[in-house]
């Protein structure tokens, strides 16, 4: 019995994956994204998927936690799924499937790998889930939110700043606080959030090159601060968050090209220094000569891909905890090796999908201070996904990043949540508003 | 609203009319755009890595999930061509996994081991021997009756009874045997000696890793180096006959049994003096004067590619573990130096599997067929997982030169240093060699490699007896027997 299941449901499981990944982007082009048909029909591949994997899970593992972990999910996914339109009629429901297909898939390998951690983590996801069904409410409703640009920033080089002085050591980079000997968080996630208003505060109105010049000696003490924490991977999102709101806020593109060189000759001068870039850039080149020490995590990640092939060795076969911290920077090469390749590439296009929807309504809002924070957000939850799948397939060095909603990390996947509804937010807003007249306001 | 719109826009582009300026909303969709080809180019790598590095991948030893596999499946099984059991996994009562080989030492090297570490055909055929294709069904019956699953079996292209003739006639000498089939590059059969018993592996494992001198674990037909000595007149001929075609056959030489050319000297074999000799000639006598003196006419840069062509110090196209051969032939190279590379003297060296594949593609007119072991995959029910068909490597030497070759080559049988392959019921053709090794004079490999029959090459022998003495009295006589079994079994 087991192994017809085992069998059936990396089939399955593929299968489900693809047929929602089609339908994503078939609705995307053909600019249904609000369809009610299209809409219930993801949300039923998402459930459908749940039930394959957890049942797979429970099965092969005969262990009733899974069940009784399967039920907590689900509830969570309904509230997702049906609260939040029912509370914002208008929200964008393409962009809420997205966002629960990817935490759930991610709760789910992540409980396959450690229960604990994927209890933990549910329990932030539904934390997170009520703090942001608040956020599209009040953004309709608070005003000053473009006054407080300079604020925004002071407070994000503050948070960063207390970690580089206050934060404990993890592997060599200092990223983490923890707060009455309990809670454990990253700041420099929710500074993402601060960051995107200080950008778009600070060049919503004005775009000449001194204000660019300002923006960008800001930024870039958030970035140098950063990079003082070791945590480069960050560094390198805030970096080219700045570059691409900048490239969207003056349509010029030879900032983009600035920043491409700025970038290279940063990265140089990083390597030049720094013995840990060093390290991965070495362990980047040549991963098969630095097997047993420098590339371990890579050609492990490596190794999990390969062996998982097109449809995965099957949750619970695969030996995913033989990658060094899988459940943070590696996810995306555990759920390779269990659900195979096929899943992997439909969830570099899930991502994709996300990040197209959220182009396409920054291309239609009016208003330059909103449309540059989704846009910003955009490129740096897709900029941050193309680090860390990158890196696990050894494409470039890696960075030691999350994958947003998938990998465990409450700080992470709150901070994501919250952008993703602070853009659900933007979205009602502007449906609401109709875009001229708040163009105009903007504009004048 | 689309009116009101692009007079905005206008204004705006006025507003900043400067080179690469677009508007905002443009910026964002090229941005767009530019991400969707990251990711397309991202998702298109990986499947690009699975696609090509999954056998790789799963076959790393550093790769712990090779365990994970051998904990549900066990073992498959490795048949001769005949479908003889070369190696399989016997379970006891206990369910405790031993795997056998049956005929002990006489495929220790092709076949291999798998327990430390893992070499042969156990390496190269390890992804499918540890993955299984049996169906669903019996699958779910082996999961109720609570046993492994049997892994994918292994047919390979070996030959028992040519594998048995090769490693009795190499008797108690140190060398090698390989023996391959001209037409599709089969391998039938490979030997080297001192072999070992892998089913003792565990026990003799420790006093085959300190005797530094017989390097029993090395396959010496794939990984031995051996200076090819006459054999290589092959080379030098295919060369001369590049540089001056049909002319080539005009040669004269008149051997005193040396060759002087400044200071250096090169000697015939124990010096004896050929007399009057042609290309042919030379080529059947193994004529070291000649060969020099030819050597010493060749255009270098021109042999040098030869030499590349051939395959010299590149990667064989071979699935087996093996070394590289080497040579050294350039424009910088001294007239000495060129004299002893001419009659493989000097710093070339090669495996006795890279000298069969030149023999092979001589026999096939100039076309080279890749060597291969693994001929089918099939699962313990019978079905066919994968089939590797014979593939062609491309072309060493054109149909008239690999003529030519073979002409001399037969001349070697007829009335050259091989005549003990003359006058049997097929026609043979071969290059001997003795080449001289170590400081000490005298001292010498006894080669040979050659194909039969001459009229429709199928079978091509090639064989090294460390330290025996002269080729055509030591490797010439154990090519006769492979080949009369051979032969003696159609």
């Amino acid at each position: 019995m087991q192994e017809y299941i085992t069998e059936l449901s990396r089939y399955g499981i593929a299968a489900v994956m693809l047929i929602y990944t089609v339908i994503g982007f078939a609705a995307f082009f053909s600019g249904r994204e609000n369809s009610r048909g299209i809409y219930r029909f993801q949300c039923a591949l998402i459930f459908l998927l749940q039930l394959i994997c957890f049942t797979d899970l429970a099965v092969v593992s005969r262990d009733y936690q899974y069940v009784f972990f399967y039920l907590f999910v689900q509830i969570f996914l309904l509230a997702a799924t049906v609260m939040v339109p029912i509370i914002y009629e208008t929200a964008n429901r393409l962009l809420l499937n997205n966002m629960c297909m990817l935490l759930g898939m991610g709760l789910c390998i992540i409980s396959r790998i450690s229960f604990r951690k994927a209890l933990k983590q549910y329990i932030i996801a539904l934390v997170a889930l009520a703090l942001s069904l608040t956020i599209p409410y009040l953004l309709t409703r608070i005003r000053f939110l473009k006054k407080l640009t300079w604020y925004y920033a002071a407070a994000g080089i503050l948070l960063l700043a207390g970690v580089l002085l206050l934060g404990q050591v993890t592997n060599g980079s200092k990223i983490r606080v923890t707060l009455f000997d309990a809670i454990t968080f990253q700041p420099s996630e929710f500074v993402k959030i601060l960051f995107l208003f200080f950008l778009a505060g600070a060049l919503w109105e004005k775009r000449t090159i001194h204000r660019v010049a300002v923006t960008a000696a800001v930024a870039g003490v958030h970035v140098l601060v950063l990079v003082f924490s070791r945590d480069l991977g960050s560094a390198l999102v805030f970096f080219v968050g700045y570059v691409f709101v900048v490239f969207a806020a003056t349509g010029n593109a030879l900032y983009l090209l600035a920043g491409t060189v700025g970038g290279s000759a940063a990265a140089w001068v990083a390597y030049r220094f720094f013995p840990h870039v060093q390290e991965r850039v070495l362990a980047w080149q040549e991963p098969w000569n630095y097997l047993s020490n420098e590339s371990w995590a890579v050609t492990q990640s490596l190794f999990a891909m390969g062996s998982g092939s097109w449809f995965g060795m099957g949750l619970l076969s695969g030996r995913p905890q033989t990658i060094p911290y899988v459940e943070q920077d590696f996810i995306f090469s555990a759920l390779c090796e269990e659900l195979g390749v096929v899943v992997g590439v439909c969830l570099i296009f899930v991502t994709l999908n996300c990040f197209l929807l959220l182009c396409g309504m920054a291309a239609r809002i009016r208003d330059r201070f909103y449309q540059l924070i989704v846009f910003g957000a955009g490129i740096m939850y897709c900029f941050q996904t193309f680090l860390t799948v990158g890196g696990g397939m050894n494409l470039i060095p890696l960075t030691g990043v999350t994958l947003p909603f998938l990998s465990y990390g409450g700080s992470s996947c709150m901070t994501t949540m919250l952008l993703f509804f602070i853009i659900q937010g933007i979205y009602i807003r502007m449906q609401q508003e109709g875009g001229e007249r708040h163009a105009d306001r903007a504009e004048g | 609203m689309p009116t009101e719109r692009k007079d905005k826009e206008t204004g705006e582009n006025k507003k900043g009319k400067r080179i690469g300026c677009l508007d905002t909303r443009r910026a964002v969709l090229a941005s767009g755009v530019l991400f969707a080809a990251l990711f397309l180019f991202m998702a298109g790598f990986l499947v690009y890595f699975v696609a090509t590095n999954e056998q790789d991948m799963v076959n790393n030893s550093y790769n712990s999930r090779q365990q994970v596999l051998l904990s549900r499946n066990y073992r498959g099984t490795i048949y001769s061509r005949d479908g003889q059991v070369l190696a399989e996994t016997v379970t006891d009562a206990a369910q405790n996994e031993t795997r056998v080989y049956p005929f002990g030492e006489l495929f220790a090297h092709v076949v291999g081991y798998s327990t430390k570490g893992r070499t042969g055909v156990e390496a190269q055929a390890n992804y499918y021997l540890i993955n299984t294709n049996i169906s669903l069904s019996s699958k779910v019956a082996n999961d109720m009756a609570g046993v492994k699953n049997p892994g994918n079996n292994v047919y390979t292209t070996l030959d028992v009874r040519l594998q048995e003739v090769a490693d009795s006639q190499l008797d108690i000498y140190r060398g090698a045997v390989v023996v391959t089939e001209v037409s599709t590059g089969r391998i039938l059969a490979m030997v080297s000696h001192p072999g070992f018993d892998p089913n003792q592996l565990s026990q003799i494992w420790d006093s085959l890793l300190s005797d530094d001198d017989s390097s029993v674990l090395v396959n010496r037909a794939a990984q031995g180096l051996y200076p090819p000595g006459s054999t290589f007149k092959l080379v030098t001929a295919l060369e001369y006959i590049r540089e001056n075609g049909e002319e080539a056959l005009d040669y004269q030489f008149s051997c005193p049994g040396y060759f002087q050319h400044g200071e250096q000297r090169i000697h015939c074999y124990h010096s004896i003096s050929h007399g009057e000799v042609d290309f042919t000639l030379a080529m059947a006598k193994s004529c070291n004067s000649a060969f020099a003196e030819i050597g010493m006419g060749l255009d270098r840069t021109a042999f040098s590619k030869t030499l590349e062509t051939l395959l010299f110090g590149r990667e064989l196209p071979l699935t087996m573990s093996h070394a590289q051969s080497l040579t050294a032939a350039s424009e910088e190279m001294s007239d000495s130096e060129m004299m002893q590379v001419s009659i493989g003297q000097g710093k070339t060296q090669i495996t006795p599997i890279h000298l069969n594949m030149i023999t092979c593609a001589i026999a096939n007119g100039g076309v080279l067929m890749r060597p291969f072991v693994v001929e089918h995959v099939k699962t313990a029910e019978g079905r066919t997982v994968k089939s590797f068909a014979p593939a062609e490597y491309g072309r060493l030497m054109s149909m008239e030169e690999a003529q030519i070759l073979q002409e001399l080559m037969t001349a070697v049988v007829e009335e050259g240093t091989a005549t003990k392959l003359s006058g049997r019921e097929y026609t043979a053709a071969g290059k001997t060699g003795s080449a001289e090794y170590g400081t000490k004079k005298g001292n010498s490999h006894a080669w040979f490699t050659g194909f039969a029959p001459v009229e429709n090459p199928e079978i091509c022998v090639t064989i090294i007896v460390e330290g025996a003495g002269s080729g055509g009295d030591y490797a010439v006589p154990i090519a006769r027997r492979i080949f009369d079994a051979y032969f003696s079994d159609q």
